[in-house]
């Protein structure tokens, strides 16, 4: 369990006002110019030796992908902050503009100074109305605190600073439809290569973090990236925000040590399992997106990047869902369905039309209303859709599909037969 | 040059292409939808996927770079069952009606489909349907059918330049529409038909109307603009039943402007179909060919040359203009002019350059950088060389200014303003175009119609070259002068010396002297956009393919063929000859213009020898080599400018009587181009 003075978000919860002053007593905006007048490359260097792996979903280290901006020239380069927060499950960055936006604004000037970019752009979810205005309040107290804009917070840097809302489409969390719609267009994702790094917003060099991963950056600096790197397992390094909700009894965010084992994690910050923990039927362990773990690999399996990929799911933006044994499992994965059906962009072809088939084929065999065969045929769509798109997108839509079929066919076969079953007697 | 391998074989190819055109150029088929040489790479169908080795998922190849030492497998089980998936996804939403679609046949997804795709459908939900939108009189459309490739959103985009198509909505209710119902203000909108792969988009005026595999190709070279594009007329038992481009990428890529393309319904109505007489009652009379003649060669035989005269219309090739003009000399009249609409710049065939378009349209993709239009409403009089300028301006930012008729571009047009003395300060370097003009590396110029055709047009041209010289536009290796005719029979009857010499009439005066009844015949070889003043005192015979004003008015009609009834040359605005061939035959009795003006040679004691047609084209190439030519643009020498400062009137520019669809017979004739002015130009036509 994190030792509560390694805990970077001490005002998670909202305890303490989320105002410059309180946030300044907390540590923020503590000698940040000096910080800066280490220079880039100490950035940076910092950075890949906390091993910091980006909080968005895909865990890419984040040292390593600023590395790839290109040499300044005279073009302008950005900085963007992913805060279009829309996997089902996930509500750490919503808490982290609501209390902490202070430690973001840091966050975003001194990774901004690491990637010589001038100007920064958080996109915000269209639903995060208030948060958006909170964020834009403690934007404003920064820059009459002289923090940002010119000579921001006194390092010799000019930094700007701009919220950008969305308008409430999950795809926009995907970075390069992010930056289709910053730049006022449909929210599409681009196709890579080109990567962001390279030919980004405006077709500059762009760098786009999620928010936790931007936020942790002002304390790796002043704590230094061993610091950090102590905390967790190797190459799952650091602190990382989980967002608890579902049927345990106190749904919660909460800041643990990468690598906690999930089964630890709810019952020391979730007041376990509503029932118990025999009562346990499956866990989503990283949002929606991830494929579902059954009760026995809960009981052992530890919450990090690589132990959760080890058994085929994924610590995606470690929004833990907890689901006991009242809940209609098959029924419970098609909603997922059709909520991938519903935001996909529908630019490319198999998650536009794959997505659609999933989610009419799952609903109907959660009523049992289908074929044994059409179990395979069902895993073989989402592994036509995996990997054959343009975005995630396609392959977030597959994987709760396949993680269903993988753990809980006989349930699936159960109700095939028990539909069949029954409509030949009737 | 690097080196990468696809399917176990190394191929060179150059930095900067993509997967998908080294297999291409290497002769790899990699199956497309979305993927289109001349747009922008979308990478939406998924189709191209193709395995590259250390890539842990497969890679769209018409988006992905290729590399040096690049591994590239096109043929493996995991690629053909990615095509397989991409194939069935697209199948479970595209409705199986390729019996009653009108792109059964060219279908892309169709021929795809069968050799890539799944025999079978495993999909056992309810297909969706969307419904259709009204994109105007040109393009019919079928929405349950799009495939979401974006092709015709891309060509909205970036080739034509009106950006009114998108996807609305998300996901599987995505639709490809005009956001707000409309039709496409596009001039090139026929090309979204050509370029959507599916039965999506089809010609409205073509729907239903046949098979593909039923028509019969004819290449051939379109007439209703200038410019000469390579297109294909497809016919099926006599009848045109479409036209559609040919890619010939030094003239009109792989596009057609919708007059060219749509206008062919006007072949099929008020045709003249057998020779007329104008009888003692003074009504046309339906008679022989050999009465039309005899009546002719008595009325021409008894007038005085200097009484006679002849005007040729748009459309007409060169080898009619060519036997008209021998047929003159040799009865030693001298009144003749190819130039219908009235200009009288001097003009010489030696100095070709004077009214060639010079630069080419290769020369405006490949090098120029700043252009000045004169007088051209350049979108509708040559929709494609706008194409052309557009594509610069895309790729290099070609700057271009204006003076004429302000008009709607489809890039940032720099509007002088349409006064004709503004010309004289460019011309000064008062002007602050001069400025950039100085600056520019490949400058270039486009005089057109209404500079060209106005009183003063001859020293407009003169001025035009003045500029031209100026800044350094025609030197070696860049020649940026340019003239911009509108009709296709103008640079062969240049060429051809069909033009008054040695004080004869222009057609300003053979006008006037018809309107004062000073003319005792006129020869109307298909021209008809005449003020019918002038046809009331004189004889007029009319030859040409449509009865209209010069038939009405005419006393002997001789029934010609259209461009798609005849094998005959044009030459285009760069000086390209290009051969059109015969698709169908003429009506009834309609002929070759050649040959009846052969036959008629005979009938008034001047026989021409011209035995077939390559015997006028020997003779023809005799005269002027550059006939012999075919297919390459010909730019020429200019003549010198003039040391005094030309004097252009000071009066503004006019805009053109005739809507874009309306400009020739053809065109008049058409339903489609009528319905064209009824819902794109928002007004009656005149």
């Amino acid at each position: 369990m994190l030792d509560p003075k390694d805990r970077i978000f001490s005002n998670l919860h909202g305890q303490e006002s989320w105002n410059l002053s309180q946030a300044q007593k907390r540590g923020d905006w503590d000698k940040t110019a000096q910080l800066i007048k280490k220079g880039h490359a100490w950035i940076i260097q910092e950075v890949k030796d906390s091993g910091l792996r980006g909080r968005g979903g895909a865990g890419f280290p984040t040292g390593l992908k600023w590395s790839f901006m290109p040499p300044v020239d005279d073009r302008p380069r950005y900085l963007v902050v992913n805060a279009d927060e829309s996997e089902p499950g996930t509500c750490k960055d919503r808490d982290i503009l609501r209390h902490e936006p202070q430690k973001l604004i840091e966050g975003c000037l001194l990774s901004a100074f690491a990637i010589s970019a001038h100007v920064g752009y958080i996109y915000v979810r269209g639903e995060f109305y208030r948060e958006a205005e909170r964020l834009q309040q403690a934007i404003d107290e920064a820059y009459a605190a002289g923090l940002l804009g010119k000579n921001a917070a006194g390092s010799g840097w000019d930094f700007d600073l701009y919220v950008h809302r969305g308008a409430g489409a999950y795809i926009c969390g995907e970075e390069t439809a992010l930056l289709e719609s910053l730049e006022g267009r449909k929210g599409q994702p681009r196709l890579k290569p080109p990567f962001p790094a390279v030919m980004g917003l405006w077709g500059y060099p762009t760098i786009i973090n999620n928010v936790e991963t931007i936020a942790v950056v002002p304390t790796i600096l002043r704590r230094s990236g061993a610091w950090f790197a102590g905390i967790g397992k190797a190459n799952n390094t650091g602190t990382k925000i989980f967002c608890i909700s579902g049927h345990v009894n106190t749904p919660c965010n909460v800041e643990e040590a990468m690598g906690i084992p999930l089964k630890e994690l709810i019952e020391k910050h979730a007041g376990g399992v509503r029932g118990g923990w025999d009562n346990l039927l499956a866990i989503i362990p990283g949002g929606s997106s991830v494929p579902l773990l059954p009760k026995e690999i809960c009981e052992t399996v530890t919450m990090d990047f690589d132990s959760l990929r080890s058994v085929q799911s994924g610590l995606g933006t470690a929004a833990v869902i907890v689901m006991d044994r009242s809940t209609d499992i098959v029924k419970a994965i098609a909603r997922l369905s059709k909520f991938y059906m519903h935001e996909s962009c529908g630019q490319c072809t198999p998650c536009r039309e794959g997505t659609g088939w999933m989610w009419r084929v799952l609903e109907r065999m959660a009523i049992g209303n289908a074929k044994i065969s059409d179990i395979d045929d069902l895993l073989d769509v989402s592994r036509q859709i995996e990997g054959h798109t343009i975005c995630a997108l396609g392959d977030a839509a597959a994987w709760p599909v396949q993680g269903l079929i993988r753990h809980f066919r006989p349930e699936i076969e159960r109700r095939i037969t028990a539909y069949t079953q029954g409509n030949a007697h009737a | 040059m690097p080196k990468m391998i696809i399917n176990n074989q190394e191929f060179e190819f150059e930095p900067g292409m993509t997967i998908l055109q080294v297999a291409e150029q290497a002769g790899v088929e990699v199956p497309v939808f979305c993927y289109h040489p001349k747009l922008s790479i979308a990478g939406n169908c998924r189709m191209c996927l193709v395995e590259v080795e250390k890539s842990p998922k497969p890679v769209a190849s018409c988006s992905m770079p290729a590399v040096e030492g690049m591994v590239v497998h096109t043929n493996t089980p995991s690629v053909e069952k990615a095509r397989k998936g991409v194939l069935e996804f697209l199948l479970i939403n595209h409705p199986l009606d390729c019996p009653i679609c009108d792109q059964g046949g060219e279908c892309d997804l169709q021929d795809i489909t069968m050799q890539y795709g799944p025999s079978t459908s495993r999909f056992e939900e309810n297909k969706r349907a969307v419904a259709d939108k009204n994109f105007g009189p040109l393009i019919k459309t079928h929405m349950t059918r799009c495939i979401h490739c974006t092709r015709c959103v891309r060509f909205a985009d970036e080739i034509a330049g009106v950006p009114e198509l998108g996807g609305t909505g998300r996901g599987e209710h995505m639709e490809i529409g005009t956001y707000v119902e409309k039709a496409i203000s596009s001039e090139l909108s026929g090309n979204m038909v050509d370029i959507c792969p599916v039965g999506a988009l089809t010609s409205r005026p073509y729907a239903f109307k046949g098979r593909s595999w039923e028509l019969t190709s004819t290449e051939s070279i379109d007439v209703h603009d200038a410019l000469g594009a390579n297109i294909r007329v497809d016919s099926r038992t006599g009848e045109v039943m479409r036209i559609l481009p040919i890619r010939n990428d030094a003239v009109n890529e792989e596009w057609l402007a919708d007059k060219s393309r749509y206008s062919y319904d006007g072949l099929k109505r008020q045709r003249l179909d057998r020779p007329y007489l104008r009888n003692a009652k003074g009504q046309l009379e339906e008679v022989s060919w050999e009465k039309a003649f005899e009546a002719t060669a008595l009325k021409l035989k008894a007038s005085k040359p200097e009484k006679i005269a002849a005007l040729v219309g748009d459309l007409v090739d060169v080898e009619s203009m060519f036997t008209l003009k021998k047929l003159f000399q040799g009865l030693k009249i001298p009144n003749y002019d190819c130039r219908l609409d009235g200009s009288s710049y001097p003009v010489s065939p030696a100095f070709k350059g004077d009214f060639t378009f010079n630069t080419g349209m290769l020369g405006i993709e490949e090098q120029a950088d700043v252009c000045l239009i004169i007088g051209c409403a350049l979108r509708t009089d040559a929709p494609l060389v706008n194409a052309r300028l557009r594509k610069r301006y895309l790729s290099h930012g070609l700057q271009v200014a204006h003076v004429g008729v302000p008009f709607e571009s489809t890039f940032p047009l720099d509007h002088l303003g349409d006064e004709a003395s503004l010309l004289a300060d460019i011309l000064e370097g008062k002007h602050p175009f001069s400025k950039v003009l100085k600056k520019a590396k490949y400058p270039m110029i486009i005089i057109g119609n209404e500079a060209l055709t106005r009183p003063d047009g001859g020293e407009l041209h003169a001025m035009a070259k003045a500029i031209a010289a100026q800044y350094n536009m025609v030197r070696e290796g860049w020649n940026g002068f340019n003239v911009l005719h509108s009709a296709a029979s103008r640079m062969g009857g240049l060429l051809m010396g069909f033009i008054p010499e040695n004080g004869a009439l222009p057609t300003k005066d053979i006008l006037a002297k018809a309107e004062k009844g000073e003319l005792d015949v006129l020869y109307l070889l298909g021209a008809d956009e005449l003020p019918e003043t002038c046809l009331e005192k004189p004889f007029v015979i009319y030859q040409g393919h449509h009865g209209e004003v010069g038939a009405m008015h005419a006393d002997v009609i001789f029934p010609g063929a259209a461009y798609t009834e005849k094998d005959a040359l044009y030459v285009n605005i760069e000086g390209r000859v290009q051969q059109a061939n015969r698709a169908i035959f003429p009506p009834h009795e309609a002929k070759d213009d050649w040959k009846i003006i052969r036959a008629l040679s005979d009938y008034v004691g001047a026989g021409l020898n011209f035995v077939n047609l390559s015997d006028v084209r020997a003779a023809l190439s005799i005269e002027n080599p550059s006939f012999s030519l075919l297919n390459i643009s010909q730019p020429g020498p200019l003549s010198t400018v003039s040391k005094t400062l030309p004097k252009v009137g000071d009066q503004k520019f006019k805009p053109k009587a005739l809507s874009y669809y309306m400009t020739n017979v053809i065109a008049r004739h058409s339903v489609t181009m009528a319905n064209c002015v009824r819902d794109l130009t928002g007004g009656v036509h005149d």
